[in-house]
């Protein structure tokens, strides 16, 4: 059974801006074993996987992650049908794929018991230390739960009960973090 | 700043409240001005969120995935077996990106006296370039792929070219074969490994340009 997270989508996101018809084309090509074809998707949305990846499994990690992605995806262009953009079944095939890399992440997780949380920075009294840290660092120091709903939902545009879905938690939970998130960034954004 | 309605502020935003919620949080805004700050706040964020520009790894990824996936035949749904066909140029690069190449030279990325089936991540030191992960076996893959096709081609060369080609190789196994040993001895040479590295990226080099004038000879 295929899980729900790679299920195609009939609604194309905003930020998939890749042009559909080619990239079905290529897909089609690259799942019957043409490179040059797997290599144009690849240069077609690796920008944006990459930056999914940094954004939810941080810098360190984001290198390896990518390349897992499209591997992974060459493994399942088989199951690719073409319904949706293949940048939105690509997007989903890396979600699914970074989430179930979280627990491997032992790097992220020493990153956060060292007291970096942007949410206990943001509870004590503001210093110049936050002035030195921009937008997108400080997502990177969001405790886990908290960036990846604020990812998944103010980045990348999914809803709560999409999101909930995906990891496996109430829309309730979802909801909270995504607070707790927008929240501790609050002080990054430039006024 | 620590009301009832601080932790709605966010569903507020994102229209998630009820009617009867949103009229009375409207209200509290009205008589607020703590909440009404974080919530242009909250706006903030969510605007910058959304406005995030989506920027490339700083190094081209495309080899490692390339020698990834050249290193294993994968089975498509249904049981089809499916292999991944490169051309000579894209086997010649996807061997090439086994060697981490930088401005300050370049470093092995190959573990010496590991276990070479393994994959592998390059973290020796460098400048400028992220490391490229790579496959230990998908370098001996894709070099053994570029020699099997210049032993298929090579009739379509000149014979003097196919044995100074041959003489070559010889040499740069040779060459390649000593270093191995001598890194054996001494892991941590700096000089040892870009001399390695430097050597192996010169048997691809080699294969390459082999391989390409088989391709302009068909």
């Amino acid at each position: 059974m295929e899980p729900a997270i790679l299920r195609e989508q009939s609604v194309t996101r905003e930020r998939d801006r890749a042009p559909a018809g080619s990239d079905a084309a290529d897909a089609r090509r690259a799942a019957k074993g043409d490179p040059e074809a797997f290599e144009r998707l690849y240069h077609a949305h690796v920008a944006r996987i990459h930056s999914l990846a940094r954004r939810m499994l941080g810098e360190q990690d984001a290198d390896e992650a990518t390349q897992d992605a499209f591997v992974r995806a060459w493994q399942k262009l088989g199951t690719f049908r073409g319904d949706a953009a293949f940048g939105t079944w690509l997007h989903r095939l890396a979600i699914n794929l970074f989430l179930g890399q979280r627990a491997k992440r032992a790097r992220d997780r020493e990153r956060l018991q060292e007291g970096q949380d942007v949410t206990e920075i943001a509870e004590r009294k503001r210093s110049g230390l936050e002035l030195h840290i921009d937008f997108e660092a400080a997502i990177g120091r969001l405790p886990m739960g908290a960036r990846e709903v604020f990812v998944l939902h103010d980045v990348e545009g999914y809803k709560h009960h999409e999101i909930a879905e995906m990891i496996g938690v109430t829309t309730g939970t979802t909801k909270a973090q995504l607070h707790r998130a927008r929240m501790a960034l609050r002080r990054y954004v430039e006024r | 700043m620590t009301d009832v309605w601080t932790d709605r502020l966010s569903e507020y935003l994102d229209e998630e409240l009820s009617a009867p919620e949103r009229e009375s949080l409207e209200a509290h805004l009205r008589e607020c001005g703590a909440c009404a700050g974080a919530l242009e706040e909250l706006r903030g964020v969510a605007t910058r969120a959304g406005s995030l520009d989506d920027r490339p790894p700083a190094a081209d990824l495309w080899p490692g995935i390339a020698a990834r996936i050249a290193a294993r035949s994968e089975t498509a749904p249904g049981g089809v077996r499916r292999r991944f066909t490169f051309t000579v140029p894209q086997l010649a690069a996807a061997a090439a990106a086994l060697v981490v190449v930088t401005a300050g030279g370049m470093w092995l990325a190959l573990p010496l006296g590991g276990d070479r089936g393994q994959p592998v991540v390059a973290s020796a030191p460098y400048a400028g370039a992220e490391p490229v992960a790579v496959a230990a076996s998908a370098y001996d893959a894709a070099v053994a792929e570029l020699q099997r096709m210049l032993n298929e081609r090579g009739d379509q060369l000149d014979s003097a070219t196919v044995r100074v080609l041959r003489e070559n190789l010889l040499v740069i196994d040779r060459a390649i074969g000593e270093a191995r040993a001598a890194l054996a001895e001494d892991p941590s040479n700096a000089y040892l490994n870009r001399h390695l590295a430097t050597t192996m990226w010169r048997k691809v080099h080699l294969l390459r340009r082999a391989a390409t004038l088989t391709g302009e000879a068909t």
